[in-house]
């Protein structure tokens, strides 16, 4: 067993548990994206960041990732720590804003903005459906192509996979794939409406060819601010 | 090539070779590096072997193809041995002259590289400030011997430290020397060598262990590594064997980015002459030492120089950092063990072995001992590679060495550790080079390429320049690194354009910080460097950017005019020049530049012999 304190509290787990399993198992939250019980750590999000160590010394690490240590002194919610999590927060939605998983994560942070320039993407690279294909699926139907801005996802050479059943798992463990949520003109899509139990506000008659499963929405609150 | 059979086999080899030197037979000393061949030096060899043969000299005069020696301003150059007489960028012509010059045992005064002040030659090289203010311990082994000869290296006293190991220390004392010499890696991080090679050689000898030279240097304009791959590939192959008998560790691998052919070249020649002669494979020199070497090349990725991502890379997988713990010494390649050490470390090796550990220490600094090579390279008047002990202030590399600003221009900054480094400014210019010194000023130290910068630089074009090289550079796998550049580079973008407002400064910063905090190697926790560097010491031209749409060196193309001034003679040569035909003018009258046709490309400007373009 290893003994170690997270955010001032003693726990004592089993070797090999990370830090981000031992703080949710104390009811800390920490958000993460690339993160998914039954998958291999894969760090990638950077959602999941805590602060170890003291001093000058004191560094942030990916919780999903790191190991847990004897004696090792962890903060879940530290300041710099909030200002890296709102800051990635800021970036995900900046790039892909119509995620309803991303969404909900900025809402829970309150982050209501970005200030970066607007991009539609559909994909954040959180390598989940990959490693849903090769670790539970058994098929390595699809990888990461390309380098920094060209990475995909996807088949080698775009051809269909002939070891890809078909089954679906990659789209199902996707954050962005499954619910999005692209308001009636995408710069409006932030606005987190459906994690906040503000006033209802019915623009029904924008709605009339597509389903907000956000019923009721809240972004007139938003234009307001 | 005979096998050596027991280390007294070495020993005689030896002699017998130095028996055979022949002291007094000058000898023709020609550079061919990449940057030597690049510049002319495989037509001074064909010259001189020409000569040789013609006028029978063959006997007389001796001629030795070696490594860059670092003066890489003077290339193509001559070295005459054992006069020390140096001829910087000769020609072919003035090839045949040397040639004939030696045999009649002159000195060409015309063609010596002249004293800037006083306009005189240096007679013997060692004079010329350039290298007379280095400490070259491990350069000047590059001017000693033929890269692709294992004999002329031997001569030299390569392999003598192995030898020396092999047959009085034990392992134990070997790895204890490395740490009482205090080496510490130098591939930019200064990670203390001794400890690493301490923490492998604890392990059991099962899984076997590896040893790793990482030679994917990628900085811009940096190249030493690279020197010495070319130059000297046999210190490395020795420092990897002292290593292996200090740790236990039996397979080396040598990963070179594909990017350097004649290293990759001299390596394999070195490699296969070290098989032929026994100093690798098994049972090496009778001492039971097995230890081989294995070249990989590497695929020409930036992040590869990282280690997790060079062991991914080595591994035949995408080359793309994994999070430490564990750390590759516990689990590298293949999950075996792997002590990675950068290419200039593994060349120090045999020299603390040559000069015993306490010898060594005595040069540099505390914790920072040894010399460190630095390519100097940008604005200033000698670029090259210079060797300086550790700890000397950056105004002695670049007014003592270099010579100072090239041109008229006035020098601003340096630019150290590459793209991942940061601008110390002029005034900062007492500051110690050594790992501590340059972290605490917001720099790195790198691998060790220096970027001279004059008034002509705009510091947010650098910032911008070195962030538009780590976007392409990014893996892509941590988002914060993949999204973080590309959005520092978006904000530097609007800036240079006149765009940005004070808020998008701010965000900058705020994101550069968070961008350090929260990636996942080293590219993208240093990847903020030149913004926060330039914003620590430049803050006020990001402003003169900002507010007042103005870029002070004339660099940022959106907020600059070009115009012409009085002294403009009407030659009509920046007519002939201007793509756009944006320049009119009467033949003889002041000529003017039609701004809406100009394309701000500077063509005039270079052209100009009256110094009448103004930028402003």
């Amino acid at each position: 067993m290893i003994t170690l304190t997270i955010n001032g509290l003693q726990t004592s787990v089993e070797k090999g548990t990370t830090l981000l399993e031992a703080a949710s198992s104390l009811g800390f939250p920490i958000p993460t994206l690339c993160h998914m019980e039954g998958l291999s750590p894969y760090g990638a999000c950077r959602l999941c960041m805590v602060e170890i160590g003291e001093g000058p010394r004191a560094k942030l690490v990916s919780s999903c990732t790191y190991p847990a240590q004897e004696g090792l002194k962890v903060r879940t919610a530290s300041s710099r720590v909030l200002r890296a999590r709102n800051m990635v927060i800021e970036l995900l939605l900046a790039s892909c804003p119509q995620s309803k998983t991303i969404q909900d994560i900025a809402a829970a942070h309150n982050i209501r903005r970005q200030r970066f320039r607007q991009e539609y993407e559909d994909c954040i690279l959180c390598g989940l459906c990959v490693r849903m294909c090769e670790e539970q699926m058994m098929a390595k139907a699809i990888g990461f192509r390309g380098r920094g801005q060209n990475r995909t996802v996807g088949t080698p050479f775009d051809i269909k996979s002939d070891v890809c059943r078909l089954c679906g798992g990659c789209i199902y463990v996707c954050p962005t794939c499954q619910l999005r949520c692209t308001y009636t003109e995408p710069e409006k899509a932030i606005c987190g409406g459906c994690a906040n139990l503000a006033p209802p506000c019915v623009e029904k008659d924008q709605f009339d060819d597509m389903m907000c499963y956000m019923t009721p929405c809240v972004a007139c609150e938003i234009e307001k601010d | 090539m005979e096998r050596l059979q027991v280390i007294e086999d070495f020993s005689s080899l030896q002699a017998r070779l130095t028996a055979d030197r022949e002291p007094n037979i000058p000898v023709i000393v020609i550079p061919a590096g990449t940057c030597g061949q690049a510049s002319g030096a495989n037509d001074l060899i064909r010259v001189t072997k020409r000569e040789l043969l013609d006028k029978g000299l063959t006997d007389k005069i001796h001629l030795r193809v070696t490594g860059c020696h670092g003066f890489c301003e003077a290339e193509p150059s001559v070295l005459i041995e054992p006069q020390g007489t140096f001829y910087p960028k000769v020609d072919a012509k003035q090839m045949v002259r040397i040639v004939q010059a030696v045999a009649a045992d002159e000195v060409l005064e015309d063609l010596l590289f002249a004293d800037p002040e006083t306009g005189r030659g240096f007679y013997r090289y060692d004079k010329i400030p350039f290298f007379r203010n280095q400490q070259r311990s491990i350069m000047r082994m590059n001017q000693a011997l033929d890269p692709i000869r294992i004999y002329t290296c031997i001569v030299s006293g390569g392999y003598g430290a192995l030898q020396d190991v092999l047959a009085n220390r034990s392992p134990y004392q070997a790895l204890q020397e490395v740490k009482d010499s205090g080496l510490r890696g130098r591939g930019g991080a200064g990670f203390p060598t001794g400890l690493k090679w301490d923490l492998l050689a604890a392990l059991p000898d099962e899984p076997a262990k590896i040893l790793v030279c990482n030679a994917d240097e990628g900085d811009p304009g940096a190249y030493m590594d690279r020197s010495i791959l070319e130059g000297n590939p046999h210190s490395i192959i020795e420092g990897m064997l002292i290593a292996a008998y200090a740790t236990g560790a039996t397979e080396g691998v040598l990963y070179v980015r594909n990017e350097y052919p004649l290293a990759i070249k001299h390596l394999m020649i070195a490699l296969r002459q070290c098989r032929e002669l026994g100093l690798l494979g098994d049972d090496i020199l009778g001492t039971g030492l097995r230890f081989d070497i294995e070249l990989v090349r590497g695929a020409g990725a930036f992040v590869c120089g990282e280690e997790t991502a060079l062991i991914r890379s080595i591994e035949g997988k995408m080359g793309e950092p994994v999070q430490r713990p564990p750390f590759p010494v516990e689990k590298g390649i293949n999950g075996r063990p792997t002590a990675i050490n950068n290419v200039e470390t593994w060349a120090n090796i045999p020299l603390i072995f040559k000069l015993g550990a306490e010898e060594y220490a005595k040069v540099g600094t505390n914790g920072n001992t040894g010399t460190k090579i630095f390519s100097l390279v940008g604005k200033i008047k000698n670029t090259g590679l210079v060797e300086v002990p550790m700890g000397i202030t950056i105004e002695k590399i670049v007014h003592d060495i270099g010579g100072g600003a090239r041109g008229n221009g006035k020098i601003k900054a340096v630019q150290t550790g590459g793209p991942s480094g940061g601008c110390i400014p002029a005034d900062r210019f007492d500051l110690p080079v050594d790992y501590d010194s340059l972290a605490k000023a917001g720099s790195i130290m790198g691998s060790g390429g220096m970027i001279v910068m004059d008034d002509n630089t705009c510091m947010v074009d650098v910032a911008k320049y070195f962030m538009n090289f780590l976007m392409d550079e990014s893996c892509g796998k941590c988002f914060t690194c993949r999204k973080g550049t590309q959005r520092m580079y978006e904000i530097l973008e609007d800036i240079s354009n006149g765009k940005a407002t004070l808020q998008d400064l701010d965000l900058l910063e705020e994101l550069a910080h968070v961008v350090k905090d929260t990636t996942m190697c080293g590219l993208g926790q240093t990847a903020s460097n030149p913004v926060l560097s330039t914003l620590r010491y430049f803050r006020d031209e990001y402003i003169e950017h900002i507010e007042n749409q103005r870029c002070p060196a004339g660099v940022c193309k959106e907020l600059v005019t070009y115009s012409i001034n009085e002294n403009c003679t009407g030659c009509g040569l920046c007519v002939t020049v201007c793509s756009e035909g944006a320049i009119s003018g009467e033949k003889k009258g002041r000529h003017v530049i039609d701004v809406d046709k100009c394309i701000k490309c500077g063509s005039c400007r270079t052209v100009c012999n009256f110094d009448a373009i103004d930028v402003r």
